[in-house]
C-alpha cells in the first residue's frame, strides 16, 4: 500500500499541469474561476486545442483515438483540468455517447461519429429524462415507430443540458410498447437539424438556461442510427450511467473553489478583520477540506480498484463519490455565500447563449449556489445512489 | 499509487483475524474482562506467539521491522473483535516511546519483555487540567544528584492497573503550559511513592488514576531529552491517534455489518425491516461515513511516516476529525437501527458504540482536532 503517486505518475502530472498552464486561454480560465458560463465558441476552441494534443477523448481505447492511459492517469488528468480550471471534454459526447458507440455500435457508426466527437465537430446532448420519467427513467414514453427505412419519433425529452448548442442528441425511445418497462427501449442517434424537433429553453433558479425541453413531432430518423440491437437500449443506458459515476466526485473543482474561498475570505472584512480570521468560519471551511481529502482518497481507492478489474466495470462504492462529491460541491458554494454576505444580492443578466459577462463577478456567487443544488439531483439523485448502495453493497 | 496490501501484509491480516475469530467472540470477551486487571493473559500470550507484540520493532531489537501499515492492520482487527487487551498502551505507546526516543540500554532493558508478552506498559499523561493539550503538565520531575524525583497526579491511564512500567510525562522546568521543560520518564509501577487506583472504563477496558509522591528514578529513566521531549510525545501520540483511527474503522465496519444483518432478520409488519427505504438509506449513509473514515485512517497511517512534523500532525488531526464524525454517526445509528435490543448490555452492538465513543474522547476529540486543522490553514 502506498498512497502517494509514483515517480512516473508525478512526471505525468507535471506534464499535464504544464500543458494546461500554457494552453488554457486566460479569459476562459478567469470566467470559470468566477463561476461564469463560457460561450460555445470558447469551449469548442479549447476542446480542439486538447484534441490537437491527442487528449480530446483521453480515456477512450487507443484504437478509437484515446490515449491508453491507466485509471490513475485518467484521474490525474481530470483533477488537473478541474484545478486549472478548464472545461472538461464535453461529457455528453466523450464520456457518454462515445463509449456506447465504440462498445455497442457498428463499424460504420464508429467511423462516422467517433473522430467528430473527439474534435467536437458534433456537439452532443442527452435525451434520457422526460417530464414523467426522472428517477424512474425506464417509464419513458417517447416512441420510435418503424416506417420504411425510418423511425418516426414522437414525444418529449427534458433537462437536456446545452441542447441549444447541440448538433446531435442520443435518445432512449420506446420501440416495443408491448414489452415490460426496461425491455422495449432502444438507443437512437438523432440529428438535431431534423424536421419536427423544437428546443425550448428552461430557465433555472440561477437565471441561466443551461437546460432545455426537446420536443419530437413526427421526426424521421434513418434506421441506421439505431445503436446496437433494437430493444436493448436499457442495457446501453445502464452502461453509460455507470461510466459517469467515478468522474462525478469533481474533487478538482472543489479544491479550486476552496482556494478561491480562501482568497476571497482574506479580502472581505467583517467586524474589522478579514472573514478568514473568524474562528467559526475557519472551522466550517476546515471541515469541508477534511471531507474533501477523505473523498479524494476514497475516489483514488475506487480508481485503483477499477484499474485492477478493468475500465468500464463500475464499483458500486462509486455511489459514495456521487453523494459526498455533490454534498461537498454544495458546501463550497455555501461557504462562498457566507463570505460575501449581503453583497450576494445584486442580480446579473444572462445572454441568449447562456453566457453572463455583464457584472462584477461577486454577482456570480449566489447563482453558483443556486445552480449547484442540481448536483445532488442529476446523474442519479443522491437518493437513487443510496438505493444502489443498499442493493449492490449492503445486499438489503 | 497502490491501495493493495502486500502478500506479507495479507498474511498478517488473515492470521490476526483468524486468531480473533477462533478465540474472541462476544462471550469469550466477557470471560477475558472478568480476569484480573480486566484482560486475558492467555490471549496476550497468543498475540505474543504470533509475533504481534514485536511487529513494529527493528529486527536488531528482537522485533519484525514492520511499519505503520502493519499496525493499522492489527488495530483494525482488534477494533472488529472489540479486544480489551492492552495493545495500544503497550505496543503503540510504551513501545513507541522506546522505538522513537529510547536509548540502546533502555531498549535492551524493556523491549524483550514487551515483545515476549511478559511485561505491559501504560502511558501516564492526562492531568486534571490538561484535557487534550499534551504540553499542559503540572507533574514535576526535579533533578537530583542521581536522577529525578517525580511528584504529581495522572488520570485515566489505560492499563494503569496492570502495567509493569509507566511512561510518565513530567515537567523538568518552566510553567504548566510551557512547550519546553518537558520530559518523559520510565517508572516501574511498583516504585516507592506510586499509588495506583484502578477501575473499569465505560467501554469495558481498565484504567487507573495514579499519584506520584516523591518517586525517585535514576537519570537513565528519561527517554530522549528531559528538557525538550514534547516533539517526541507528539510523535508517539500521533501514532496512537492513527492506531485509534484504524481501531475505530474496525469497530465501525463490524457495527455496520451487524446492523445490516439485523435489518435482514428482524421482522415487523410481516416483513424484514430492511425492506423499509428509510432504514435502507440510513444504512447507506453509514456505509458512506465508514468509507470516508477508512480513507482517512489510511491517510493517518501514511502520515506517520512523513518527515515534516507539522504536515504529519495536520494529517493525523484531519483523520481524527473525520473518524470522529463518522464514528458518532455509525455508532448512534447502529443503536437506533437495532432498536430496543441495541440498548441492552447483553447484546454486542452497544459495546461497539461505547468503545467508539471513548475513542472519540481519547487524545483529542473532533472539536479539538478541527481547531488544530483550521489553525494550520486547512489541507489545501
Amino acid at each position: 500500500m502506498d498512497l502517494s503517486f509514483s515517480k512516473e505518475e508525478l512526471a505525468f502530472r507535471d506534464e499535464v499541469r504544464a500543458f494546461f498552464k500554457d494552453n488554457v486561454p486566460a479569459a476562459l480560465r478567469q470566467k470559470l474561476m468566477e463561476g461564469r458560463h463560457p460561450t460555445k465558441q470558447e469551449m469548442v476552441d479549447w476542446w480542439r486545442v486538447l484534441n490537437k494534443k491527442g487528449w480530446g477523448a483521453p480515456h477512450w481505447p487507443k484504437q478509437y483515438g484515446g490515449t491508453g492511459w491507466s485509471t490513475v492517469q485518467d484521474y490525474i488528468f481530470n483533477e488537473e483540468l478541474q484545478m486549472a480550471p478548464a472545461p472538461a471534454p464535453l461529457a455528453f459526447g466523450v464520456s457518454m455517447v462515445g463509449p456506447v458507440i465504440y462498445t455497442f455500435g457498428n463499424d460504420e457508426q464508429k467511423k462516422r461519429f467517433l473522430p467528430r466527437i473527439a474534435n467536437v465537430d458534433d456537439w452532443w446532448c442527452q435525451g434520457f429524462s422526460e417530464p414523467g420519467s426522472g428517477s424512474d427513467l425506464a417509464s419513458l414514453k417517447t416512441k420510435a415507430e418503424k416506417r420504411g427505412d425510418n423511425y418516426i419519433i414522437n414525444g418529449q425529452k427534458t433537462w437536456t443540458t446545452l441542447a441549444q448548442h447541440a448538433d446531435w442528441i442520443f435518445c432512449l425511445c420506446r420501440t416495443d410498447p408491448t414489452a415490460k418497462k426496461q425491455s422495449g427501449i432502444s438507443f437512437i442517434l438523432v440529428d438535431m437539424t431534423s424536421k419536427g424537433i423544437t428546443v425550448r429553453p428552461i430557465q433555472t433558479i440561477d437565471g441561466s438556461s443551461e437546460v432545455n425541453e426537446v420536443f419530437f413531432d413526427d421526426v424521421e430518423v434513418p434506421l441506421e442510427n439505431l445503436v446496437g440491437e433494437e430493444n436493448k437500449g436499457w442495457d446501453y443506458a445502464k452502461f453509460l450511467l455507470g461510466n459517469e459515476r467515478t468522474g462525478i466526485a469533481r474533487v478538482g473543482v472543489s479544491k479550486e473553489r476552496i482556494k478561491r474561498i480562501k482568497e476571497l475570505a482574506a479580502k472581505v472584512e467583517a467586524g474589522g478583520k478579514p472573514v478568514i480570521e473568524d474562528q467559526k468560519f475557519r472551522e466550517k471551511l476546515a471541515m469541508v477540506e477534511i471531507e474533501l481529502k477523505a473523498l479524494e482518497l476514497t475516489q483514488l481507492r475506487v480508481v485503483a480498484n477499477e484499474g485492477k478489474h478493468g475500465k468500464g466495470k463500475p464499483d458500486p462504492a462509486s455511489s459514495v463519490l456521487k453523494i459526498k462529491g455533490s454534498e461537498i460541491q454544495q458546501a463550497t458554494t455555501e461557504l462562498l455565500m457566507s463570505v460575501i454576505g449581503p453583497f450576494a444580492a445584486p442580480y446579473d443578466v444572462h445572454g441568449d447563449d447562456g453566457s453572463n459577462e455583464a457584472m462584477d463577478w461577486t454577482a456570480q456567487i449566489a447563482p453558483a449556489y443556486f445552480n449547484t443544488r442540481k448536483v445532488s439531483i442529476y446523474g442519479g439523485s443522491n437518493e437513487i445512489q443510496r438505493n444502489i448502495i443498499t442493493k449492490a453493497v449492503l445486499g438489503l | 499509487m497502490d491501495f493493495d496490501l502486500s502478500e506479507e501484509q495479507r498474511l498478517l491480516k488473515d492470521s490476526v483475524e483468524g486468531l480473533l475469530k477462533t478465540s474472541y467472540d462476544f462471550d469469550a470477551r466477557k470471560k477475558y474482562q472478568a480476569e484480573k486487571g480486566g484482560w486475558s493473559k492467555g490471549v496476550w500470550s497468543k498475540l505474543a506467539e504470533q509475533g504481534l507484540l514485536g511487529l513494529p520493532f527493528s529486527e536488531d531489537d528482537g522485533g519484525f521491522g514492520a511499519g505503520s501499515i502493519e499496525t493499522m492492520i492489527v488495530m483494525e482487527a482488534l477494533g472488529k473483535a472489540l479486544v480489551v487487551e492492552p495493545y495500544l498502551p503497550t505496543v503503540v505507546l510504551g513501545g513507541g516511546f522506546l522505538r522513537h526516543g529510547g536509548s540502546a540500554e533502555q531498549k535492551a532493558a524493556h523491549l524483550p519483555g514487551l515483545i515476549d508478552g511478559s511485561k505491559t506498559f501504560a502511558f501516564a499523561q492526562l492531568e486534571k487540567a490538561s484535557r487534550y493539550d499534551l504540553g499542559d503538565i503540572s507533574t514535576t520531575a526535579k533533578k537530583t544528584a542521581t536522577g529525578y524525583v517525580i511528584d504529581g497526579e495522572k488520570f485515566v491511564v489505560l492499563n494503569g492497573e496492570s502495567a509493569d512500567t509507566l511512561v510518565v510525562t513530567a515537567r523538568t522546568a518552566g510553567g504548566q503550559r510551557d512547550r519546553n521543560g518537558i520530559g518523559v520518564f520510565l517508572v516501574p509501577a511498583n516504585a516507592k511513592g506510586v499509588a495506583i487506583k484502578g477501575y473499569p472504563t465505560q467501554d469495558g477496558l481498565h484504567a487507573a488514576d495514579i499519584s506520584f509522591t516523591g518517586v525517585e528514578v535514576g537519570a537513565d529513566a528519561a527517554i530522549g531529552d528531559p528538557e525538550n521531549a514534547l516533539p517526541l510525545i507528539e510523535r508517539v501520540v500521533d501514532d496512537a491517534r492513527a492506531a485509534l483511527c484504524a481501531e475505530a474503522v474496525g469497530a465501525m465496519d463490524e457495527s455496520l455489518k451487524s446492523t445490516v444483518e439485523y435489518l435482514k432478520t428482524r421482522t415487523q409488519f410481516g416483513v424484514p425491516i430492511g425492506s423499509f427505504q428509510v432504514l435502507q438509506h440510513r444504512a447507506a449513509d453509514m456505509f458512506v461515513a465508514l468509507e470516508q473514515a477508512r480513507s482517512m485512517a489510511m491517510f493517518a497511517t501514511m502520515a506517520s511516516d512523513f518527515d515534516d512534523a507539522e504536515a504529519r500532525a495536520n494529517a493525523v488531526a484531519a483523520a481524527k476529525v473525520q473518524v470522529g464524525q463518522s464514528l458518532k454517526f455509525v455508532g448512534e445509528q447502529s443503536i437506533q437501527l437495532h432498536g430496543g435490543v441495541g440498548m441492552t448490555m447483553e447484546y454486542k452492538i452497544g459495546h461497539y458504540f461505547k468503545r467508539l465513543t471513548m475513542i472519540e474522547a481519547t487524545f483529542g476529540d473532533s472539536d479539538f482536532h478541527l481547531r488544530r486543522v483550521s489553525a494550520a490553514g486547512g489541507l489545501i
